[in-house]
């Protein structure tokens, strides 16, 4: 499969702190690619390297098969950007920072530029400054999405916005790859948002890449169960595959990966009861991880 | 317009969501065959859901039979679709007595007494429906 983004042993530091180190993993055409960690894991310094704005200390990443770095031109033309912080001009009308955005984008196609108003509810002469958090995320996203860019990088681009808004950022990003064919990379805290839409999730912890699979894997490899320990054990031993276990005294909630029968036997070898077993959600799998090397919480 | 909700969660994955939404309104009636349904696309969009969790769905509805694809024209309800057979009924039918169970056990009901209350709610039901048929 044709890959849009390929990173390969990506490492970076801002002076002693390692923000990124040895990342790896690639982003294949026409998938939406979910990137997810705790705030100050290495998102943004990853999206950054992405539009060139920093340089990998060691390792490298391409774009399109250029590096951005090296090659911004050829690069950003081709992407749509949201930040969290949105960075628009805020003495510009909307009508003046549609002109001045598409001075910088060959492909800025006008006509679906004033769709884009239109449905994204904007008057052209309004200030930037009196717009709303979500006018002003709808305004960023019109700028990013005018040039029909193949790649769109949005970096938290739900944070602080209403549920209203926040839905239509992500009705975006549905029609970005049900009508454009497009390539969306995605980074939220919103972990509900992300399992709604994304095709791969990628979960950065301390710099590190800790997780990289489609949804379907990450549904079909992970299992939250309600077991009952024998009688006289009230300490969750250590298990092979049970990522973390919550409870006290005989009940435990146990979240595990791997293969499902695995765990089970090895539950069962124990004399525990499963009580309750399901699918765990993005989000549950992300608290256990993170949660994960202290294994066992009360 | 197909109405159909996604709960997020742990629990169902969203695709089997799909599935048993789709499979209760055609054993309902409320889709019928030979009916269109929306298409990846338009279900994608209209649900903010990642298309290919609505194409897995279809996928598996196809394989089971319920629905049919038209080359060019689109998806359809089978016209001999029946999404429940005896076993899957005995077994949906099973899997919410057993709550009911487990309560008639901590409250010290014994099976009598609770298949003599379930016939009393059955008949009660039953009348309640006829009665609303009527004012109909």
């Amino acid at each position: 499969m044709d890959s849009v983004i390929r990173i390969n042993n990506l490492s970076h530091s801002y002076g002693k702190k390692i923000a990124l180190h040895d990342v790896s993993f690639d982003i294949p055409k026409g998938r939406v690619f979910g990137l997810v960690g705790e705030n100050g894991a290495g998102k943004t310094t990853l999206i950054k390297h992405m539009l060139g704005s920093l340089s990998p200390d060691s390792g490298s990443i391409t774009l399109f098969g250029a590096e951005p770095t090296k090659d911004p031109t050829h690069v950003l033309g081709r992407i749509g950007y949201l930040s969290e912080d949105r960075d628009l001009p805020l003495w510009m009308r909307v009508s003046e920072l549609m002109n001045y955005t598409r001075a910088f984008y060959p492909g800025w196609d006008e006509s679906y530029a004033q769709k884009l108003l239109q449905q994204f509810r904007l008057s052209p002469g309004a200030k930037i400054r009196t717009l709303s958090r979500g006018e002003k995320a709808r305004a960023g996203l019109l700028m990013a999405l005018a040039h029909k860019p193949e790649l769109l990088l949005l970096d938290e681009p739900s944070s602080g916005l209403d549920a209203v808004s926040r839905s239509e950022i992500l009705g975006v990003v549905v029609r970005s790859v049900t009508e454009e064919g497009r390539t969306v990379v995605f980074s939220s805290h919103l972990l509900d948002e992300v399992e709604r839409v994304v095709d791969d999730v990628a979960m950065i912890r301390n710099g590190k890449l800790e997780l990289l699979m489609s949804m379907e894997d990450l549904r079909a490899h992970h299992q939250r169960r309600i077991v009952e320990l024998p009688e006289g054990v009230d300490e969750f031993p250590a298990l092979d595959y049970v990522i973390h276990a919550q409870g006290e005294g005989r009940e435990w909630a146990v979240i595990s990966h791997g293969e499902a029968n695995a765990t089970r036997h090895a539950l069962e070898d124990l004399g525990a009861r499963i009580l309750d077993e399901s699918v765990p959600s993005l989000n549950t799998v992300f608290i256990a991880r993170v949660n994960g090397e202290q294994r066992v919480t009360h | 317009m197909l109405h159909l909700t996604i709960s997020q969660g742990d629990g169902l994955p969203m695709y089997a969501q799909l599935i048993q939404q789709i499979k209760a309104l055609i054993a309902s009636g409320r889709l019928s065959a030979d009916e269109e349904l929306p298409s990846v696309r338009q279900l994608a969009n209209q649900l903010v859901l990642n298309p290919n969790t609505i194409v897995r769905a279809y996928r598996e509805l196809e394989s089971d039979g319920l629905i049919y694809k038209k080359r060019g024209a689109g998806t359809f309800v089978s016209s001999n679709a029946t999404p429940y057979t005896d076993e899957v009924c005995r077994r949906m039918l099973g899997e919410r007595m057993d709550p009911l169970i487990v309560e008639a056990l901590n409250l010290g009901y014994t099976l009598k007494q609770i298949t003599e209350l379930l016939s009393e709610r059955w008949t009660a039901f039953q009348s309640n429906t006829a009665t609303e048929e009527q004012g109909n």
